[in-house]
């Protein structure tokens, strides 16, 4: 493709070669994640990964070559990301079935439909992961996941002082129907001490994708930030009903989804500003969903409703023309 | 036609009264039927969880502060069972309502989810045939199942459904209602006329005891025995 | 256009749900399953025809400014009926639609065509569209219904073809609009084609 500077304006679709620097730089700051969970949960994780990230590029290659009727995409890496991020939000037992299901509407809904990629308005491994989240509640919820600390749904978890002690508690408090009453203590330790290390590892992965310029800092911070602020103030008001913020920020797809899925370049917002405020709505978001919402865990809708903003976001906090009066 | 003021209120007047007795009409004819529907639906939500009767009376309750209604069903005078329209507000969304039918002695014959609006594919279920709530509750007589009633992992015999226990809690919650509520029955049925007394002497004690017992399921280890 | 035209018209060329795009939130709610659909459909087909009838034969006698609450008041009048007569001898559709039924009286389709085509032809034309574009709808509303149950239930009509659940989306909202969005596609894909 020629290399000339061409300006302008969104969507913009990306030369393979750059797309595909920047997705090789995702999946290296994903890996070492992806080695403890391998640790934690067994070798089952290595196929629900190699499954997710073959179905993806298969697909892609399919619809781009039948449907589309373009040159093809799978070069770019961008479905083998989408593969991995995808397989990072399933549990380690589910059905290889169900995978290739949630690759194909991840990929075929969620970024084909809308032309590939660049022009996807929507995050497609959280469409593949929602849309499977719902279809197969049971297969879905039933166990521990790869790198979330859901609690499955059935745990009738409380929101208690205890948990904060140890931050390995592998229970959300953000069960809706809080059985105050119940004193249960469902320490996940093995989902606690992954989740904790895993956490690490992503944090790390972070650090590496700032340092190559893949990304920067602002989606990141403004999602955790807004977190921590909305479940501090919480749990300044009653520590009893409410988490404290630092078990919000280590439990379930927190991490994960505010360095990796929230600043996903088609589907975020292109000036800081915009990024600052759509970070914070997903963090807003999540909490709101977590305390009072249906769902224990909120990151993945939060980032798919912020997704849905991003365009209006776009609009109306244009970047200042070069020169223009501030 | 001329939009005069005073074609309009004609035309609109006529309009209004034309089909206003048309409606009213129809629904003339269709009353009978309808009322005959909704009591046939009345009928066959008790069938199918009661043992073979004829004639039925209901009486409204209140039980833990939540309205029940007691269906009393006979076969000739004798009672054989006891339906209930119990609910919960303790369900993962809320309320739902359950028709729980109890034999004459004491045991549960069937139980059939009246309405709900708990999550597709987990807490609905409690509505599949055969399911595990079911199946700890069909046949047994509430008063000799481990007290206090509760599922299996907050140390009670209740089976709970895969990945739905709050909403198999609020079953529970709703079972034990329906039961309590029959309590409430047999005791005014004792009073009113002998005849009734007989029937239940077997399942009378046990269950006279077990009310209180049976009432305190959600607090836990409080025990009356 | 002759009278064979006026009712095939409303299937293909101006199909209500995928071509006109209207009575949407019908569309959505009641297409859970195909029999929902159906019965959906012919219960607004009823109202439709009948309304079309009755409305291109009272058309001169409205004055202009009143148009609307008196087409209103037609409709609703047999929106009512159709909902008595559902009640006493069709109650299991009854409770299975339960407020879409009172709800028809707001449907785009019914209100749009008698403004669009009866208030302006007589009553057998009328009549005529009513059923083609009844049939269009209730057809649309099956394949819908149709499609959601089988991915969403595993089953079709009520006939279970898999033992346990399908991927309940479909029969949820999420699933209603990507059933609808792509079945839009594919329908004027296909009728584009046959120009």
């Amino acid at each position: 493709m020629d290399k000339k500077l061409i300006v302008a304006p969104s969507p913009h679709v990306h030369g393979n070669e750059s797309t595909k620097r920047i997705m090789r730089d995702v999946l290296i700051a994903l890996a070492p994640a992806l080695v403890v969970s391998v640790i934690v949960y067994g070798w089952t994780t290595l196929l629900v990964t190699a499954v997710s990230v073959l179905s993806c590029v298969l697909f892609e290659y399919l619809i781009q070559k039948y449907l589309i009727k373009g040159p093809s995409t799978i070069g770019n890496l961008s479905a083998v990301v989408t593969g991995v991020l995808l397989a990072f939000n399933l549990p380690a037992s589910i059905p290889v079935w169900i995978i290739v299901i949630g690759a194909l509407v991840a990929i075929g809904i969620g970024k084909m439909t809308f032309g590939g990629i660049g022009k996807n308005p929507f995050n497609p491994a959280l469409v593949g992961r929602v849309f499977l989240l719902i279809s197969f509640p049971v297969q879905m919820t039933s166990t521990a996941f790869a790198t979330e600390k859901l609690a499955d749904v059935c745990s009738g978890a409380t929101p208690l002082a205890f948990v904060k002690e140890g931050l390995k508690g592998g229970t959300p408090a953000s069960e809706l129907m809080a059985q105050i009453d119940y004193t249960d203590l469902l320490l996940g330790f093995k989902a606690g001490s992954f989740g904790e290390v895993a956490a690490l590892l992503l944090l790390v992965g972070f650090a590496y994708l700032l340092i190559r310029k893949v990304i920067t800092w602002h989606i990141p911070v403004a999602v955790l930030g807004s977190m921590a602020i909305f479940s501090g103030i919480l749990f300044l008001v009653n520590p009893e009903a409410y988490m404290s913020p630092l078990f919000h920020l280590l439990t379930g797809g927190a991490i994960l989804g505010a360095v990796y899925m929230a600043t996903d370049y088609a589907t975020s917002p292109m000036t800081t500003k915009g990024m600052l405020i759509y970070g914070a709505g997903i963090g807003i978001i999540t909490m709101l969903i977590r305390t009072w919402g249906a769902y224990p865990e909120g990151m993945s809708f939060a980032i798919l409703i912020m997704n849905a903003v991003a365009c209006l976001l776009n609009k109306y906090i244009k970047p200042r023309r070069f020169g223009a009066k501030k | 036609m001329k939009s005069s003021l005073k074609n309009m209120v004609v035309v609109l007047f006529s309009i209004t009264l034309i089909a206003s007795l048309c409606v009213g009409l129809v629904n003339k004819i269709t009353f009978e039927p309808i009322e005959k529907a909704k009591q046939e639906n009345i009928q066959a939500a008790l069938k199918n969880v009661l043992p073979e009767f004829d004639a039925s009376e209901s009486e409204a309750l209140t039980v833990d502060e939540l309205p029940v209604i007691v269906h009393t069903a006979k076969l000739g005078e004798q009672v054989v069972g006891y339906a209930v329209e119990s609910m919960t507000t303790k369900g993962f969304s809320g309320v739902f309502r359950l028709m729980v039918g109890f034999r004459a002695s004491g045991e549960v014959y069937n139980i059939n989810v009246l309405e709900h609006s708990e999550t597709p594919g987990l807490g609905s279920k409690m509505g599949d045939e055969g399911n595990s709530l079911i199946t700890s509750f069909k046949d047994k007589n509430l008063a000799n199942m481990k007290q206090p009633l509760a599922v299996t992992k907050d140390g009670g015999d209740v089976q709970a459904l895969t990945a739905a226990t709050i909403s198999s809690r609020a079953y529970v919650d709703a079972v034990v209602r329906a039961y309590n509520a029959v309590q409430q029955i047999k005791g005014g049925a004792n009073v009113a006329t002998g005849a009734t007394s007989t029937e239940w002497t077997e399942g009378e004690q046990p269950a006279a005891e077990a009310t209180e017992t049976v009432n305190e399921e959600t607090q836990k280890g409080e025990d009356n025995e | 256009m002759n009278k064979l035209q006026l009712i095939t018209k409303g299937i293909l060329k101006e199909n209500p749900t995928f071509v006109l795009i209207l009575g949407m939130c019908p569309t959505l709610a009641t297409t859970t399953s195909a029999i929902n659909g159906m019965g959906m459909g012919a219960a607004t087909m009823a109202v439709l025809i009948m309304s079309n009838i009755v409305i291109s034969l009272i058309k001169n006698l409205i004055p202009d400014k009143v148009r609307i609450p008196a087409f209103i008041v037609v409709i609703a009048s047999f929106v009512t009926v159709i909902q008595l007569l559902m009640q006493a001898y069709l109650p299991s559709l009854y409770q299975s639609l339960g407020i879409f039924i009172p709800l028809i009286v707001v449907n785009c389709i019914i209100l749009g065509r008698a403004e669009a085509f009866a208030s302006k032809n007589n009553a057998l034309d009328s009549a005529l569209d009513g059923l083609g574009i009844g049939l269009g709808f209730t057809l649309s509303l099956t394949l819908i219904g149709a499609v959601r149950e089988l991915l969403g239930s595993g089953a079709i009509f009520g006939q279970s073809l898999i033992s346990g659940d399908g991927m309940l989306i479909f029969v949820l909202a999420p699933g209603g609009f990507l059933v609808l969005g792509y079945l839009m596609v594919l329908f004027n894909k296909l009728t584009a084609k046959k120009k």
